[in-house]
Order: C-alpha cells, then sequence, then structure tokens
C-alpha cells in the first residue's frame, strides 16, 4: 500500500466527545467512504470521562487524507482532528502481547530475543511464555518475525496510541 | 429545576420545538409516538400535516424548508415509520436541507429486544443523517432537541434524527431553553479567510476568460447570498453558470447566465467551463453530473472553490485557491475586495470571451421542433415552454417542483428561474415519487403561492398516495405529468447505451390520470395532441383547487443536449440528430449511472 507512487501512511488522532455511537459513526465514515484503517484505538482521556481520544492509522493519497481529515472534522462530535505526522515530529507506541510456546532450545532462544527487545515476560509455563512488548509498529513486527519459527502460537495487539513531541497538544 | 415544574417528555418536547420556531410538522402517527400526538392534539402552536407515507412526510418538510429557508419537522413512528423516512433523510442529506426528523421508539427497556417496531434507527439512519440522537434519559431531551435544529440549520445544512423512545415521552422531563453559546464542538467556519479572498481577487483581475460556476449553497446561504451573487456578476461582467440545485440564484433571463452546466446543461455552459482560464465555484461540489470524465474537466483552469463544508474542497477536482466559508460572506468579502483593487480587469480580453461564448450560444443547444398543426404530438420541452410562458404575469408566486428524470432536466432547461427558493428538485440522490410531496410541503409554506409538480408519469406513481393529502388540506397544487409512457430518462440510456434494448422501462398498464384526480377529489385533464395544450395550461391555472394534468409528449423525445457519462464537456450530444450518439462514450464510462 504506502510504498506505491503517491500513497502514504497518517497517523491522526481525533477529540471527540464521549457519546453513544461515535465510534460506529468513524468507523462507518471509514467503511462507507470505502477509506483504509491500519490500526485504531480509542478511549477516554479527561478526568470526566467526558472526551475520547481516536488514534487512526491510514493510507491513501494526499488527497485522500485529506479527505479523510476533512470528513473527520465535519462529523458534529468532533473537536479536533490532528495529522499527527503532518503537524511535526510525534510518539506513536503500541503494545502486544505475545503467546510462544515450545520447550527446549526454541523456548531459551524466544526468551534471548525477548531480552535483545525488552519484552516483559508475564506469564510462564514449562511450556510457553507470554511476552507484554511496547513500541513501534516497526518493532513489534521485527519481534514477532523473529519468534514466528520459535512458535508463535497468538498475539493480542493494541493497535497504536500516538501523542505529538514537545509542548504541543491536540 | 424542581419535580413540579418538569412536564411530560412528549410536552418538553414540543416546547422545544416552539422554542425553535417551528410551526408545521409533517408526519404521521404510530404506537410508539401517540404520546407526542396526544400532546400535540392539546395545543395550538404547531400545526401537524398528515402525510400518507412517511416518505413523503420528509418530502414534504425538504420542501417547505427550500421554499422558506427554514427548518422542516418530521414527525413519524418506531420501526417502519423510521425506516420509510430514510429515502427522504438520504435525500436531504445529499441535497443540504435542514431537516430535523422525530422518530418513535420502543420504551428504552426493551431497546435491543427486538420488541415490536423495534428498529435500531440511530444505527440505520447514522449514514443517512448529518447528525443524529438517541435520548435515553429525560434530563438529555431538551438539550438534544435545540442542539439538532443547531446542526441541521448551520453550517452545511442536512437532515437530524432524534430517536424518542416512549418511556422518555411519557415520563417527567426538566426543560431548558436554547443553549447562549451554539454547540460545544460543532463550529463551522462561516468568515473567509481574508488571505484566501486576496488571493481570489488575484486570480480574477488577471482573468481573460473567467466563468463564476454557482450551486445550492448560495440558495441554502439566504437571499442575500443570491442577491450578493448578481451584484457580483454585475460588477465584473463575467458569464456565469448553475448547477441544478443553484438555479434562480442568478435570473434565467440575466444575459450573463448561460443556463445550467452538466450532462444536460447547455452547450455554451459546458464549453465555457471547458475554455475558462479562471473559475470561481461557489457553493457548488463539482458532482460527476457536472465535472463529466475528471481527467478532462475544465484543463486550463485555475480554480477557487468557496464552500462551507471543508470536505466538499479538493474532493473530486484540485483547486488552487480554496475559501472556507458561508457563500454570502464570501460573495461580500470578494465584492469588497473586487472593488477595493485597483486593477482593472482585462476588458478586452473578455470581451473576446463574451464573442466565443455567443458563438456556442449560436448554436442553440436546447432547440427542438415542435410541430403545430392540428394532431401533432406535443414534445415535452414544448410543454414546459408553454407552462412556463403561461405562469408569467400571473401575479402569482410560482414555485416548480419535479421528479426524477428527463421531464426534470427539461423543466431545469426550459423553465425560466428568476429567483431563489422557487425551484425544488432531487438532485443528488435523484428520488422519484420527490415532486408531489415536496409541493405539498411548499404550498403549506406558501399558500397563495402557484405550486407546479413537473412530473412524469413512472415518478408521479411512487408517491401518488400524497393526493391524499392533497385532498385532505384542500392544497391547490398542481401536478403536470409530461406522460411518455417510458420512464424516459431509463429509456433514453437504452437506446443510446444498450442497444435499444427497453428492458423493463415500459409503463404498461398506467392509470388513467384524470380518474385518478378525481378520486382524489382533484380535477383531471388530459392533453392529447399539440392544440389541446395551451387550453389545458390554461383550464389547470384557472382551476382553484387541486388539478393532475396528463400531459401525452412524444414518447421517443430524448433530453439533449448531453454529455455522455465518461465523456468530457467539450464532446457533447447536441440533438438526435448528431451522426455518431454514442462517441465518446468508453468502456470506463459506460460503468457509470
Amino acid at each position: 500500500m504506502a510504498g506505491d507512487a503517491g500513497l502514504r501512511f497518517a497517523t491522526i488522532s481525533v477529540l471527540v466527545e464521549n457519546e453513544p455511537g461515535i465510534l460506529a459513526r468513524v468507523v462507518g465514515l471509514f467503511s462507507g467512504r470505502g477509506y483504509n484503517i491500519d490500526s485504531l484505538t480509542v478511549a477516554p482521556v479527561d478526568e470526566t470521562a467526558r472526551l475520547s481520544r481516536i488514534n487512526i492509522v491510514t493510507s491513501g493519497t494526499e488527497m485522500v487524507i485529506e479527505q479523510i481529515k476533512a470528513q473527520l472534522g465535519r462529523l458534529v462530535p468532533v473537536y479536533r482532528v490532528a495529522d499527527l505526522g503532518r503537524e511535526g515530529p510525534h510518539i506513536a507506541r503500541e503494545m502486544a502481547l505475545i503467546k510462544v510456546a515450545g520447550t527446549g532450545e526454541k523456548r531459551a532462544e524466544a526468551l534471548r530475543i525477548a531480552e535483545a527487545f525488552r519484552a516483559r515476560v508475564v506469564d510462564a509455563t514449562t511450556e510457553s511464555f507470554i511476552f507484554e512488548l511496547t513500541g513501534g509498529t516497526e518493532k513489534l513486527d521485527a519481534f514477532l518475525a523473529l519468534v514466528r519459527p520459535l512458535g508463535l502460537a497468538e498475539v493480542s495487539r493494541t493497535g497504536i496510541a500516538a501523542i505529538a513531541r514537545g509542548t504541543r497538544t491536540i | 429545576m424542581t419535580a413540579a415544574s418538569e412536564q411530560s417528555g412528549a410536552e418538553v418536547l414540543l416546547r422545544a420545538l416552539k422554542d425553535q420556531g417551528v410551526e408545521v410538522i409533517f408526519g404521521y402517527p404510530g404506537g410508539a409516538v401517540l404520546p407526542i400526538y396526544d400532546g400535540l392534539f392539546r395545543q395550538n402552536a404547531i400545526r401537524h400535516v398528515l402525510v400518507r407515507h412517511e416518505q413523503g412526510a420528509v418530502h414534504a418538510a425538504e420542501g417547505y424548508a427550500r421554499s422558506t429557508g427554514r427548518v422542516g419537522v418530521v414527525l413519524v413512528t418506531s420501526g417502519p415509520g423510521a425506516t420509510n423516512a430514510v429515502t427522504g433523510l438520504v435525500d436531504a442529506l445529499m441535497d443540504s436541507i435542514p431537516i430535523v426528523c422525530l422518530t418513535g421508539q420502543v420504551p428504552t427497556h426493551l431497546i435491543g429486544n427486538d420488541a415490536f417496531q423495534e428498529a435500531d434507527t440511530t444505527g440505520i439512519t447514522r449514514p443517512a443523517t448529518k447528525h443524529n440522537y438517541l435520548v435515553k434519559r429525560p434530563g438529555d431531551l431538551a438539550r438534544a432537541v435545540h442542539e439538532a435544529f443547531i446542526v441541521a440549520r448551520s453550517g452545511r445544512p442536512g437532515p437530524v434524527v432524534i430517536d424518542l423512545p416512549k418511556d422518555i415521552m411519557i415520563g417527567k422531563a426538566p426543560y431548558s431553553g436554547p443553549p447562549e453559546n451554539g454547540h460545544p464542538s460543532y463550529r463551522p467556519r462561516t468568515e473567509p479567510d481574508p488571505a484566501a479572498i486576496g488571493r481570489a481577487v488575484d486570480l480574477l483581475k488577471g482573468a481573460r476568460r473567467p466563468i463564476i460556476y454557482t450551486g445550492g449553497g448560495v440558495i441554502n446561504s439566504g437571499e442575500e447570498a443570491a442577491a450578493l451573487l448578481r451584484t457580483l456578476v454585475r460588477l465584473t461582467g463575467f458569464p456565469c453558470t448553475s448547477t441544478l440545485m443553484g438555479l434562480g440564484a442568478v435570473p434565467a433571463s440575466d444575459p450573463r447566465f448561460l443556463g445550467m452546466l452538466g450532462m444536460h446543461g447547455t452547450y455554451e455552459a459546458n464549453l465555457a467551463m471547458h475554455g475558462c482560464d479562471v473559475m470561481l465555484a461557489i457553493g457548488a461540489r463539482f458532482d460527476d453530473r457536472v465535472t463529466g470524465r475528471l481527467d478532462a474537466f475544465s484543463p486550463g483552469s485555475r480554480k477557487i472553490h468557496a464552500d462551507i463544508d471543508p470536505s466538499s474542497v479538493n474532493k473530486n477536482v484540485p483547486v488552487e485557491v480554496p475559501i472556507l466559508g458561508d457563500a454570502g460572506r464570501v460573495l461580500a468579502r470578494l465584492i469588497e475586495a473586487y472593488e477595493a483593487d485597483p486593477r482593472s480587469p482585462d476588458r478586452a480580453a473578455l470581451a473576446e470571451w463574451w464573442r466565443e461564448i455567443d458563438g456556442w450560444r449560436a448554436r442553440e443547444s436546447l432547440s427542438f421542433t415542435q410541430e403545430l398543426t392540428p394532431g401533432a404530438v406535443i414534445k415535452p420541452q414544448h410543454a414546459i415552454r408553454r407552462l412556463f410562458e403561461a405562469t408569467r404575469g400571473l401575479g402569482k408566486e410560482v414555485f416548480v417542483t419535479t421528479e426524477v428524470g428527463q421531464h426534470q432536466m427539461w423543466a431545469a432547461q426550459h423553465f425560466g428561474f428568476e429567483e431563489p427558493r422557487h425551484w425544488m428538485t432531487s438532485g443528488g440522490l435523484g428520488t422519484m415519487g420527490y415532486g408531489l410531496p415536496a409541493a405539498i410541503g411548499v404550498q403549506i409554506a406558501h399558500p397563495d403561492g402557484l405550486v407546479i409538480d413537473i412530473a412524469g408519469e413512472a415518478s408521479i406513481l411512487m408517491n401518488i398516495q400524497e393526493m391524499s393529502t392533497v385532498a385532505q388540506y384542500r392544497l391547490p397544487v398542481k401536478v403536470f405529468i409530461l406522460n411518455n409512457q417510458y420512464m424516459g430518462m431509463v429509456r433514453q440510456w437504452q437506446e443510446l447505451l444498450h442497444g435499444g434494448r427497453y428492458a423493463e422501462s415500459f409503463m404498461a398498464a398506467l392509470p388513467d390520470f384524470v380518474k385518478l384526480a378525481e378520486s382524489f377529489h382533484a380535477t383531471g385533464l388530459r392533453a392529447e395532441s399539440v392544440e389541446q395544450l395551451d387550453e389545458v395550461i390554461r383550464a389547470m391555472l384557472a382551476t382553484d383547487g387541486p388539478v393532475i394534468a396528463d400531459i401525452a409528449v412524444d414518447p421517443k423525445e430524448n433530453c439533449f443536449p448531453m454529455i455522455p457519462s465518461g465523456a468530457a464537456h467539450n464532446d457533447m450530444i447536441l440533438s438526435a440528430a448528431t451522426e455518431d450518439r454514442a462517441a465518446g462514450i468508453t468502456d470506463p464510462g459506460l460503468v457509470l449511472v
């Protein structure tokens, strides 16, 4: 996708009124207009749980990304839309729980790779580990590629949470 | 708020509507909305118009809204009441018509239980509305109603649904008035950026072959915006064209108006769009009916696009100068800046451009041949021209609604619209069955106006039940049917694109429209051939009550000019006589609708 000519990935954060149906509204906008969603996260972010932040990783041509931002911006419960990559440097992180099943040398190798990636062991049996790993999407992808032949059994990923560097806020 | 001052939810709802200035509701009762109807029964401030189908209620509210500039209000029951309204809601969404649609819902404790007449109304209408609400707490009711009106009428207008569970309508609820600070999150930009106005004036002053292309946004902005547009056209001397939705903003009789553009627009409007060097688009959205083939759309122009909806800008066509704001405000700022700018425009180039346009005009792309010998078949264009001429000088305000198809395009081409808000048609969604209920809404808003639904015999049957509403309220609506015994536009496309295989487009077993009118307590008239036409029109206009005039027209007549699907503006079919009519229709074009 995003390697093709004219296509780019965008990490878009949306500050919304935390009302019923808002996630359906956003997801429906993407499916109804044929936009991609590569990752989507949502949770309340203020003390009264009145506001939620939705982080979306999407891809498309520049014109499509601008359309996505404009379409999100005109949803009634939306306060702010930020194209994090375009507005300055930002941090994007996701977390994964990764179950690797196996014994013997493969099991030991999985543990060594986990140490190199600073993945935490959050559950262990004699035949499995569950690793908790936080980082950018590429780091998670790289770790998964390495443990796949070592007995990767199951993955659960959160999707991207993202925020602008420095004092800038959404 | 003390309990003593609390009213029932239905009373709070009606009070909020009254505070929003609502005078009339178009609706249809049912189990879930009985408490609201009971509330309506016990008050006199708001009038209720009983339609015969919920789709008709929404179209009637659209006609009311478009002809007045106010929010149209609809009240329907849960389940089928709501789902029947969906077509109308999408119609209003596509054409940016402010509607508040109140839908009944099963009581909150039954929601999700597949109760009788339950439907997931907010789920179904989410992509069919600008916004929607499900009121689950009495304390949210008044705020939701006030917010719905703000959302429906501000920014780019549109339909808003409020889903109202029956227990919320019966139980007590607190009242609060309209919020003073507007909507918390929805604050569309109306005032344009001065820098963008400056860049636009730079382009306009340097233009050699300019065109002004306007749409429904100018109508929606209000009478002042249309007046300002006329001022700008006069001030600059630029040629201007309009979308289907924008007709009437500049008078059809103005020599600087080139007629409608697009698929069935005039030759001069489309060629001027194709050949211009600066395009000023205001309140129009570069719809596929307007642009034709995108990669061949106005290739040599720099474009200014003013719109209140940021998502309409750079959606289909990239533009050099986007201006976000209300059409009226943008026009006011443009006129100020244009007048204040010391540069004088290139008068010689403009005069040369007008000579070129006059050359295109001389092709008379809307011409048709009407034989006038008695017994000759009526051409539909002639019928509309004669109707238009007969309605002038009557001393009445004339409003025209249409259904969808050939008759709609002929009405747009041949009925001259001189004022905004007098032309109601389903543009974006193309909803057959729009015109009759829309005419009801217009007539309710303008009891003394002459309201004519220019219809086709196929479209009119889609909401013919509304003749009963017409009868009940003694609305003097005139239904002018161009009866060619075909779904004409379908037939035309089948002739041009599908080898003349007229699959299912012939309207067999049509009713006798004269008897049908009479059965609905209206007057029925019929013209069979050209010498009867004027007398039928005269009789129709002379009748005080509702009339259906069934005009038998040439079944083979096609709507020209036409940009075939997938073709460019300079690739028009001008008439049936043009050789090689399928020229310009490409394989990719064939898949387009």
